[in-house]
């Protein structure tokens, strides 16, 4: 009869319905003589509160561009993350492989979103929830949707990149074809370049020996392929000159590719029998052990010419200073910008950067060569052109807001940014 | 052939590298590390040669009683000390405590350390030559190396704590190295970056042959 009523009066509430029920029930008891039992209740404590809320919005996506070797995950941080004194201790993601049992994998910090799985397999399926860890225990958010990694043929995010690279590549083949017919391109001249007849000249009359250093890189740098293609011409002049090089390395492989490039220059030059293995010699990797060693060779046998070229690192100065001690000429040259200051404080010439790279293309004086250093030029006036059109359109950007400029700004930082 | 083969195995890794850069997919995806071990390989296998041509040329050098035969033999007594310990300490001999962690840290370490700190002496000597006003340029960079420097001690802060941020020696330094510092050195990266393609491209098309030995 109970039900009816509180259906019929709405406004009666529960307050109200329970203790009248009680009254009813604890009179009749009472009347037929049942005291002796005891009503059964359960005391709730409204007082204890979950310590932190979950994780909200998990979601999980392939990762983009990759191999199906990554699974990404995001999410909105606990709301109690977010609190001063917040009981958030981090966030532990677990995951489930092939409806398997959940297995943690990995304990964040706090305030933390997202997370790249990269141990995942092809053909597994995987799930995860990520629990909100405390003092007082874990909790965990919904579990997110079965996924499988993907495999991506193209990674588009490098798509700008790509087009650059073509452009510029085609420009160099253009060249070089270019030159191939003939046509008479112009190099400005380059000192340093110019300098190694001279400086080789040099040390025949003085009758001392060439000192060849390639930096203390392996032939994985394309700084140290420079120094050799470099080291390929000017070991030709001083085999024609009768003159003597030697060549302390701090990589076997840069030892081994040496001996090959100076043996195949005196053989070019008709002089086999004047080439020796001892021209190049292995010393060590460590990187001061080889400059004590160079350093030592340099004073001990003084050089009247020093080439210092290739990748150099915290032994450039010391190097070059060594051999400016001895009154050696010295032609330097390395892409590392830092090092450019030490070599051009200390050496009579230095290759700055691209000229490095030139070198063997200027030395050779081939139309080929000097054609893929004509190309690198549209490469240059690609880069000019940006930079004047990034500096203006952020220019009116910002002191103007112009619209256009500000997309053409974004869209800017974006293709150069690919990576 | 002598050039042929190796300029083919070149260009087909060259232009395997720049393809693995665009193709995320198994098995381009793989390629990087692949070659990067058996670079690793074959540099350790060449590492032998290496230390054989140094053990040959300073015991001829011991041997004969070549002019300077003294550093030589330092060389051998060194190589075979740090060889025999090593080999009789097994695989843990690069462990902290060993007898090669030992000569490691307190004979190679200081030595190398020494050789480190004449740089401070290079440092001054060259910037005593690069400093000097001899032309216009050269003021210049006097000029700014002074305020860069100076900017960037406390004194010179002390010395311009008068003026208003902005305008003082440390704000000066600052200027010099993020502006036209910055800028003349990202034309130098950006010069950089194009000589690689270029001479990446002239390589893997087999124009530049200096490496192996051949060229005009």
């Amino acid at each position: 009869m109970s039900l009816p009523l509180a259906a019929t009066h709405p406004r009666l509430s529960v307050h109200l319905f329970f203790p009248i029920i009680v009254i009813v029930l604890t009179t009749c008891s009472s009347a037929f003589g049942q005291s002796d039992t005891q009503l059964d209740t359960t005391v709730v404590d409204d007082t204890v509160s979950i310590a932190a809320a979950p994780v909200t919005t998990l979601l999980v996506e392939d990762g983009k561009y990759d191999d199906g070797d990554s699974l990404r995950l995001f999410w909105v941080p606990s709301i109690d993350d977010q609190l001063i004194d917040s009981k958030v201790t981090g966030y532990r993601v677990y995951r489930l492989v092939n409806d398997g049992a959940a297995e943690p994998i990995v304990d964040l910090l706090p305030g933390v979103g997202n997370y790249t799985d990269k141990n995942v397999e092809l053909d597994s399926s995987y799930v995860y929830y990520v629990a909100t860890l405390t003092e007082s225990g874990e909790y965990p958010s919904i579990h997110t949707e079965s996924i499988s990694p993907q495999r991506e043929w193209i990674n588009f995010r490098r798509g700008y990149l790509f087009i650059i690279m073509m452009i510029i590549s085609a420009a160099i083949i253009f060249y070089v074809e270019t030159a191939k017919r003939g046509k008479k391109l112009f190099v400005r001249k380059i000192a340093g370049l110019e300098a190694i007849d001279e400086a080789v000249g040099r040390a025949t009359e003085m009758g001392r020996p060439v000192l060849f250093i390639p930096g203390i890189s392996d032939m994985d740098d394309v700084q140290t392929l420079a120094a050799l293609t470099i080291l390929g011409r000017v070991s030709r002049t001083i085999a024609d000159y009768d003159s003597k090089i030697f060549m302390p390395v701090s990589r076997s492989l840069v030892m081994t590719a040496a001996r090959e490039t100076i043996k195949t220059s005196y053989q070019a030059a008709g002089r086999p029998d004047a080439y020796n293995d001892d021209m190049v010699n292995y010393v060590t990797d460590e990187q001061f052990g080889y400059v004590a060693a160079v350093d030592g060779l340099m004073v001990r046998e003084k050089p009247a010419t020093v080439f210092l070229l290739g990748a150099f690192f915290a032994e450039s100065l010391i190097l070059a200073e060594t051999g400016n001690s001895i009154g050696a000429i010295q032609i330097a040259g390395t892409a590392r910008p830092a090092q450019l200051p030490f070599f051009i404080a200390a050496c009579d010439f230095t290759l700055i950067g691209e000229e490095l790279f030139a070198a063997s293309a200027y030395l050779s004086g081939e139309p080929r060569m000097l054609g893929s250093l004509k190309g690198q030029d549209v490469g240059k006036a690609i880069a000019m052109i940006t930079i004047l059109l990034g500096v203006v359109a952020v220019t009116l950007s910002e002191a103007w807001g112009v619209g256009i400029m500000t997309d053409l700004h974004a869209w800017l930082v974006k293709v150069f940014s690919s990576s | 052939m002598r050039q042929e083969i190796p300029l083919l195995i070149t260009a087909i890794v060259g232009i395997g590298f720049v393809i693995q850069y665009f193709i995320p997919h198994w098995p381009f995806s793989r390629m990087s590390d692949w070659f990067s071990d058996w670079f690793s390989i074959v540099g350790a296998c060449a590492i032998i040669l290496g230390a054989l041509n140094l053990m040959k040329v300073s015991i001829e050098k011991t041997y004969k009683r070549k002019e300077d035969w003294g550093y030589a033999a330092v060389i051998i007594a060194s190589f075979l000390l740090m060889t025999i310990i090593g080999i009789a300490e097994g695989r843990g001999f690069r462990n902290p405590g060993t007898s090669f962690d030992w000569l490691y840290n307190f004979v190679y370490i200081p030595l190398s350390a020494t050789m480190f700190a004449i740089l401070a002496f290079f440092v001054a000597s060259a910037s005593y030559r690069a400093f000097r006003a001899r032309n216009f340029e050269a003021t210049l960079l006097l000029i700014a190396a002074f305020f860069v420097m100076i900017g960037r001690v406390p004194v010179g802060h002390t010395l311009s704590s008068f003026m208003p941020i902005g305008w003082q020696l440390s704000d000066l330094a600052s200027w010099v190295m993020t502006v036209p510092q910055a800028a003349g050195q990202r034309a130098i990266m950006i010069g950089i970056g194009l000589g690689i393609v270029s001479t990446s491209l002239r390589i893997i098309l087999g124009l530049e042959r200096a490496h192996i030995g051949g060229g005009k």
